[in-house]
């Protein structure tokens, strides 16, 4: 098998953001995945999010460990650089790779079996140092590209194509990352684009690590009935308790609110997110009450889906280690180094 | 037990003091005292370390050879003993050798350290002159480690204004403790005046042999050496004996790499939470333009594999700095070897193979970080400098450090996005020169510039494949890109020329085998040597081996690594590749090469 280039037509008629690009210029390489698997959908969020925001594509980086969902970094932004790195340990490249510039927009693909089995220690200490990246978790209860073991996020009785059911305690990203202090938690369903867009959008926004646990079926091993991973399940069984809304940087907000029912954040980068309180008893800036919130939902077998919490006030990795504002990559060497001059005094402490 | 100079000549500036502590009393400073005033006073030294894996209350030993000729290796043997560890003192009696000396606090008579009837014992009361002088448990545990100092100043014949001198300096900004210190030296000082024929014939007379040297470590050495180079992330996991290098780099930027108004900093360091970690984010920082390493030891560079042959394979700089310690397993922490030499020259699944840099002293580890960074971007490939914990934490005399201020950072070959949207069209993995050396580019350049990072099969143009000819053609460049680093890579240096015997040998062994050498070419055997200091090995050590019928191979591991690597990766003969091994653990003496040479050539000389 070789590489597989998607065919660009010019299509004058497609609309164009603030740079000229249209949205097919955010596109990658064509899929290798399965018809119908829920991470293309994913996939195409992205592409959309990208092309809304406007990015320039070389200023986007996409990082990923390995599985079928690893493979998608190769599917959208041809235009950014791409690290298909080894199976579970995207998030520390990912910290390498912002450490060296911290300018550039970091999107990490991974998938529930890279990032909450032989992942999770990297996953979990890329939340505590609060690395500035949008960390995309593809989760379909399996592992997908080495056919069909449960992974870590299967439920407690959901079943096999072969009907076994899972026993073991499932991890959930959404607890995981609130417990571990993310400033940035969501989930959303690869099959809900209107949710998810504007998630990830409101995720390049944030500046610290924003993690979004997307449920995305694996139409080939785990969408079947008696699982909880499956497309139908999940339409059945998510709710949101309250809906995003990203508004860009000087965008007027056109909608009018409800006073008490909205919580403005606004981001980084000048933009908002207005956050529309679907369940009025919601704090989606309280970490105790959303972990509680999504713990209760849990145990009636529903999924909370939205923006689940964010707080937008934490300093990143770069803001602990007072990093210059300047990329590293691109500090000059004249800087760094202390020259012949300072060496004489450096080596008197030596002697 | 090492023979001995059987003859009680006055040992002038050529003896070994050791000092046996208990960990974490604060000895050690007590100590440098001692090295860093002989050292002023223009003798040559080397100071060993040798400690537990502890933190508090187990024996620990430093080692202070004086050596006129300034010799870099340990002695093997000891002229003066202070024992102030009473659990230790039926061995450290044992370990003086004859005509020797040995001190001890009498504050407890010990009759078992008078048994020894060929050395001579000086007993001094330091704890009972500690409670006399000093007020409290904490300043009289730790006077009394500076009273035995004063102590052994009048016995060696130091000087007390240098003496002097060294503490106002380390205590420059709490001149109180420099008065109470230089108290406690004069206690000890003139306790021994008082009480003892001093000085000993075996002291230190004034020389001018350490002018432009510095005493440092190799981690110390190393740290400074990735200043220099430019380097500006570093990640790592805590492991002896490799941290102190991460907290030399941190201290050093600290100072020389914060905004002093904003405090605003060119560095990064990330305490990662494991090696697989840290070598993740070194990759990471590379491949995204930033000049990174990591420090680490064996236990490191195991966990490290996975993600090494990744970084060969998808071909992105890494500099890693393992400075070896005594395996398998955790083995011993504390102890040196040079044991990791295969698993690094063929670190990680399939067909890898790394470079390698072997610093033999502090000297080389500064020059070897700065050229690591530089071949690892030049070849776009993991390095690997090889330190071992004798050159990484011993403290070791060498000349002063030199910089060229015209030096700029080999960045290799990088496109500016200039150069890349002049191509028709960018490809990651061609061999436009023909040196098996491709082009890449930095993220956030241009969207001309961009190309997907695998460590899945690719073809020359950085697309993914399963086709063999295309993964096959990207194997056979990386075996090209290999045989320049042969030509990159610092070369082996030789001493003499022409000898029908010869040793070959690595990193911290040059100390021991240069005084080897001496003492066999003295005894009139006709011997070069050739140290080896990079891997891939280049021409002249090929040459080296074909020209010499009978090599020793010396080297500080059991499974003779050095010598399995010669003969996988030269045309050298198995046969006449004979080892000469040491691997207790403990930095290796000259004796036992030596002694391994006239044993394997059969010649009854005594050296
Ligand atoms: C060290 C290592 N062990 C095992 C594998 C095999 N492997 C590849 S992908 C994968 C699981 C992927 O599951 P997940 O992350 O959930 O991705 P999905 O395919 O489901 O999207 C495994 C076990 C590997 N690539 N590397
Ligand atoms: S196996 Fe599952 S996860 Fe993998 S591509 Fe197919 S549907 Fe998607
Ligand atoms: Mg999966």
């Amino acid at each position: 098998m070789s590489y597989i280039a998607k065919p660009k037509v010019a299509n004058p008629g497609l609309p164009r953001n603030e740079l000229g690009l249209n949205r097919r210029d955010y596109e990658g390489g064509m899929s290798t995945l399965c018809a119908g698997c829920g991470h293309d959908s994913v996939t195409a969020a992205i592409v959309q999010a990208c092309f809304e925001l406007a990015l320039p594509p070389q200023s986007v980086v996409k990082l990923s460990g390995i599985g079928c969902s690893s493979k998608t970094t190769a599917y959208f932004v041809a235009g950014g650089h791409g690290f298909n790195s080894v199976h579970g340990r995207m998030p520390s490249v990912a910290t390498g790779a912002n450490a060296a510039n911290r300018h550039l927009r970091y999107i990490g693909v991974s998938g529930d079996g890279d990032s909450l089995s032989i992942g999770v220690g990297q996953l979990a200490h890329a939340i505590r140092r609060n690395l500035d990246i949008v960390y995309i978790l593809e989760n379909n209860g399996v592992y997908g590209l080495t056919k069909g073991q449960f992974s870590a996020s299967a439920d407690v009785g959901s079943k096999s194509k072969k009907g076994v059911a899972n026993e073991d305690q499932p991890i959930d990203p959404v607890l995981l990352a609130l417990a571990l202090g993310a400033s940035f938690v969501a989930r959303s369903f690869s099959g809900d684009k209107e949710q998810l867009v504007p998630l990830i959008k409101a995720g390049l926004a944030h500046r610290g690590f924003a993690m979004i646990d997307v449920l995305s079926p694996c139409v080939t091993f785990n969408d079947h009935e008696g699982s909880t991973k499956s497309y139908a399940y999940v339409r059945e069984h998510s709710e949101a308790p309250v809906a995003a809304d990203y508004i860009a940087p000087r965008q007027e907000i056109r909608v009018q609110y409800r006073p008490g029912e909205t919580v403005q954040v606004p981001m980084h980068d000048g933009s908002q997110v207005v956050l529309r309180k679907l369940d009025p008893g919601y704090e989606p800036t309280d970490r105790a009450r959303a972990a509680a919130y999504v713990q209760e939902r849990a145990l009636r077998n529903e999924y909370v889906t939205g923006l689940i919490f964010v707080d937008e006030t934490r300093g990143d990795f770069h803001d602990r280690q007072s990093t210059s504002e300047q990329a590293l990559n691109a500090v000059s060497y004249e800087r760094l180094c202390p020259g012949e001059g300072r060496l004489a005094k450096i080596l008197q402490a030596f002697r | 037990m090492p023979e001995r100079h059987q003859n009680a000549a006055p040992r002038l500036n050529d003896f070994t003091v050791k000092f046996a502590n208990v960990n974490g009393s604060g000895s050690a400073s007590a100590n440098a005292l001692v090295m860093k005033a002989i050292f002023r006073m223009g003798v040559p030294v080397v100071g060993k370390n040798f400690f537990p894996s502890n933190i508090q209350g187990l024996p620990t030993w430093y080692e202070i050879r004086v050596t006129r000729e300034g010799w870099r290796a340990r002695a093997g043997h000891v002229d003066v003993m202070v024992a102030m560890n009473a659990e230790t003192y039926a061995r450290d009696v044992r370990e003086v050798a004859p005509g020797g000396c040995l001190l001890y606090d009498s504050t407890w008579p010990r009759s078992s350290l008078l048994a020894r009837e060929d050395i001579r014992t000086f007993g001094v009361p330091f704890a009972e002159l500690c409670n006399q002088h000093f007020e409290g448990a904490r300043a009289r545990t730790l006077m009394k480690n500076i009273m035995y100092a004063g102590t052994l100043a009048a016995l060696i014949d130091l000087d007390l204004e240098v003496i002097r001198g060294l503490l106002a300096e380390t205590f420059a900004k709490k001149p109180a403790l420099v008065d109470s210190n230089m108290k406690a030296i004069e206690i000890g000082y003139r306790h021994a005046k008082e009480h003892f024929d001093c000085p000993l014939p075996t002291r230190i007379e004034r020389m001018d042999a350490t002018r432009g040297h510095v005493i440092i470590d190799g981690n110390t050495a190393a740290a400074l050496g990735c200043v220099y180079a430019g380097a500006t992330v570093g990640a790592w996991y805590p492991i002896t004996p490799s941290t102190s290098l991460m907290d030399a780099f941190r201290s050093f930027c600290a100072r020389h790499r914060t905004d002093p108004q904003t405090g605003r900093r060119d560095y990064v360091v990330v305490q990662a939470e494991d090696e697989l970690a840290a070598i993740g984010v070194v990759i990471g920082a590379m491949w995204n333009g930033a000049r990174a390493f990591t420090p680490t030891s064996g236990p490191g560079i195991s966990l490290m594999q996975e993600f090494i042959g990744l970084a060969y394979y998808s071909e992105v700089p890494a500099v890693i700095f393992d400075v070896q310690r005594v395996g398998p397993s955790t083995g011993m922490p504390t102890r040196t070897q040079q044991c990791d030499l295969l698993s690094c020259a063929y670190a990680s699944h399939g067909d890898t193979r790394h470079v390698l840099l072997f610093p033999d002293s502090p000297e080389e580890c500064f020059t070897m970080a700065v050229q690591a960074f530089d071949l690892a971007e030049r070849l776009q490939t993991p390095v690997f400098v090889l330190l071992d914990l004798d050159i990484g934490m011993n403290d070791w005399m060498v000349p002063d450090f030199r910089w060229d201020d015209g030096y700029r950072p080999d960045r290799g070959k990088v496109l500016s996005r200039e150069q890349v949207e002049a191509l028709p069209k960018f490809q990651r993995y061609m061999d436009p020169d023909g040196d098996g050396i491709p082009y890449r580019t930095l993220p956030g350049v241009s969207p001309k510039a961009s190309y997907f990072t695998r460590g899945s099969g690719h073809n020359k143009y950085g697309t993914y494949t399963e086709d063999s000819a295309e993964y096959q053609e990207v194997l056979d460049r990386l075996a090209r890109k290999f045989e320049t680093a042969k030509k990159l890579v610092p070369p082996a240096v030789a001493d003499g020329r022409g000898s029908a015997v010869a040793i070959v040998s690595i990193g911290s062994c040059d100390g021991p085998v240069r005084e080897a050498l001496a003492q066999l070419r003295r005894s009139g055997l006709a011997i070069d040597y050739l140290r080896v200091r990079g891997f891939p090995f280049g021409a002249e050590v090929e040459e080296f081996l074909a020209s010499h019928p009978t090599v020793f191979v010396v080297e500080q591991n059991r499974d003779a690594q050095l010598r399995a690597l010669l003969t996988l990766e030269t045309g050298a003969d198995k046969q006449k590749l004979r080892s000469i091994l040491h691997y207790d653990g403990l930095p290796m003496a000259a004796a036992c090469i030596v002694e391994g040479v006239n044993r394997a050539l059969d010649r009854g000389v005594a050296a």
